[in-house]
Parts: structure tokens; C-alpha cells; sequence
């Protein structure tokens, strides 16, 4: 429990849990919830390598901040984005997006 | 309560207990957020699995952190998500079924990262700083904030109002009707 290789191995294996989702799903919402996972995953590693390593105990809560800021901006723009292709295709089905397809 | 039952009560062993449990819920929200189809489901065990992720940091030592993580990942995000759905896609229509292909491709691609970087974990040598502060305040980040991350801060500030203006563009101006019928894509 205390130790880095566990809060690794946990950061790991929601990365693989969520980067599986990403490839396996062809709803755009559902791509979306797993990239947030993965953003977790990556905040997770972040503070643990600041917990246990890091020499300064701010900078690593900070970089934390940033990634929830990006996440928030990210979720935005990709939520407006699939509004706007679910009123042209009347489906958020990723495999008929396929305009620009030569 | 009995002395028998007592004297499992310890501090180390609640604490397991509480980190179990955390887990139980990252990886429980995190199976549910990715394997259902129902799309409400996802949203349902994306929301637990981020208050396992919360609970992880309040281990890591940052309360702070942790409040941000409800308030923004839940309070937020998933609610949006939610409103999303609700805009987007009606629940009685029928949910297309998978491509075992792509189901196994997936799986490999993921399985075969999280063991190559297993690897790498576990053979790296992790060496702590050599000096390391001990300051967990959140008003040191505050000042670290608006003094050495200032010019970050504020670039963060102005991706976040460029992408709300951006979305409200997006989703109010270019997704006219355009082809309200659908069926030209077939």
C-alpha cells in the first residue's frame, strides 16, 4: 500500500482498461469516458511519482491541476463536436463518419 | 463488541481495508465504464471509478487534489457527458452489435502494453531526489501558482475560454440541418 511499484501497477492497469475501451468501442461518448479514464491514469502516476520520488511535494499537484484543466477543455470541445456530427449523421456511430473517406 | 473482534481492529488493518476498497471501486467503475453497452451505464462506472481514483489521492496525500477530482471530473465532466447523451443518441433504438475481430484486436493491443510496460516498471530503478521538501500546503501551491507557474496558469485559463467559446461555435452554429434525413450515408 505504501510503496511506488503498487501505485504504478494500479495507474498501469487503468491505462490498459481504458486504452482497450478507446480500440473495442465505436460510440464516440464511449471513446470519450475512455480517454478520461486514461487522463487518470496518467494524474495517478503524476502524484505518485511526487509522493514518493519528487523533490518538491507542490509541483507535481500542480501538473495534476493542469491535466484536470485540459481534461475540462477536451470534454468540451469533443462533447460539442459530437453534437454537431450526431445533428449531420443522425448517429454518433464512429464507423459512419466516413465523409472524408477516399 | 467483543475483545475477539476488537483486536482486528487496528489502525494497519482498517487501513488495508479502506485501500481495498479503493481499488474495488477504480477497477469495478472502470469495467463498467468500458464493457456494457448501455451508454448510461458507462457514464454510471466512469463516475465510480473516479471517486476510487479521488480516494487514491487522498492515499497519496493530497486532500486538495482529491475535492478537485469530485468536483471537477463528477461535477463536471460526467455531467456534461450526460447531457451529452441525452441530446445525442435515443435510447430505444438498438445498440449495434460488435466485431469480434476488433473486440480481440483490442484486447491483444492492450494486453500486450501492459505487459511490456510492466516490464519496464518493474525493472527500473526508482530513485527518490536527493533533497525533498516536505511542504503538503495548499497555499504553497497557490503561491507556486501565481508566481513560478503563473505564465502556465494563465495559459490554461485561455485554452479553457478558447475551448468553451470553440464548443458553443461548434455544437450552436455548424451542426445546422444539413442533412436532416441522414440516409443520403448509407
Amino acid at each position: 500500500m505504501d510503496s511506488l511499484h503498487t501505485y504504478l501497477f494500479v495507474a498501469l492497469l487503468l491505462f490498459c482498461i481504458g486504452l482497450f475501451g478507446l480500440l473495442q468501442r465505436r460510440s464516440l461518448i464511449g471513446m470519450l469516458i475512455s480517454v478520461e479514464l486514461m487522463l487518470n491514469a496518467a494524474s495517478i502516476n503524476f502524484l505518485a511519482f511526487n509522493r514518493f520520488l519528487g523533490p518538491d511535494p507542490a509541483v507535481g499537484q500542480i501538473m495534476v491541476l493542469f491535466i484536470m484543466g485540459i481534461a475540462a477543455a477536451e470534454a468540451a470541445i469533443a462533447l460539442s463536436l459530437i453534437l454537431a456530427l450526431y445533428r449531420r449523421l443522425r448517429s454518433i456511430d464512429i464507423e459512419k463518419a466516413r465523409e472524408l473517406r477516399g | 463488541m467483543s475483545p475477539a473482534i476488537a483486536q482486528y481492529i487496528r489502525p494497519e488493518v482498517v487501513a488495508y481495508a479502506a485501500f481495498g476498497f479503493t481499488l474495488v471501486l477504480v477497477f469495478g467503475g472502470a469495467l463498467l465504464a468500458v464493457l456494457p453497452k448501455n451508454i448510461i451505464h458507462n457514464v454510471f462506472g466512469l463516475a465510480t471509478s473516479l471517486v476510487g481514483v479521488a480516494g487514491l489521492f487522498i492515499f497519496l496525500g493530497s486532500e486538495f487534489l482529491a475535492m478537485m477530482e469530485i468536483l471537477i471530473y463528477i461535477g463536471a465532466i460526467c455531467i456534461a457527458i450526460v447531457f451529452a447523451i441525452m441530446l445525442s443518441q435515443p435510447m430505444h433504438l438498438q445498440i449495434p452489435k460488435r466485431y469480434r475481430p476488433k473486440l480481440i484486436f483490442s484486447f491483444v493491443v492492450a494486453t500486450s502494453l501492459f505487459i511490456s510496460f510492466h516490464g519496464i516498471v518493474t525493472r527500473t530503478e526508482w530513485e527518490p531526489a536527493l533533497v525533498r521538501g516536505g511542504d503538503w500546503e495548499v497555499a504553497r501551491l497557490g503561491r507556486l501558482l501565481l508566481t513560478r507557474y503563473e505564465l502556465l496558469f494563465e495559459l490554461v485559463s485561455l485554452v479553457l475560454l478558447v475551448a468553451i467559446m470553440g464548443s458553443i461555435i461548434t455544437a450552436a452554429a455548424l451542426g445546422g440541418d444539413k442533412n436532416p434525413t441522414g440516409d443520403e450515408e448509407t
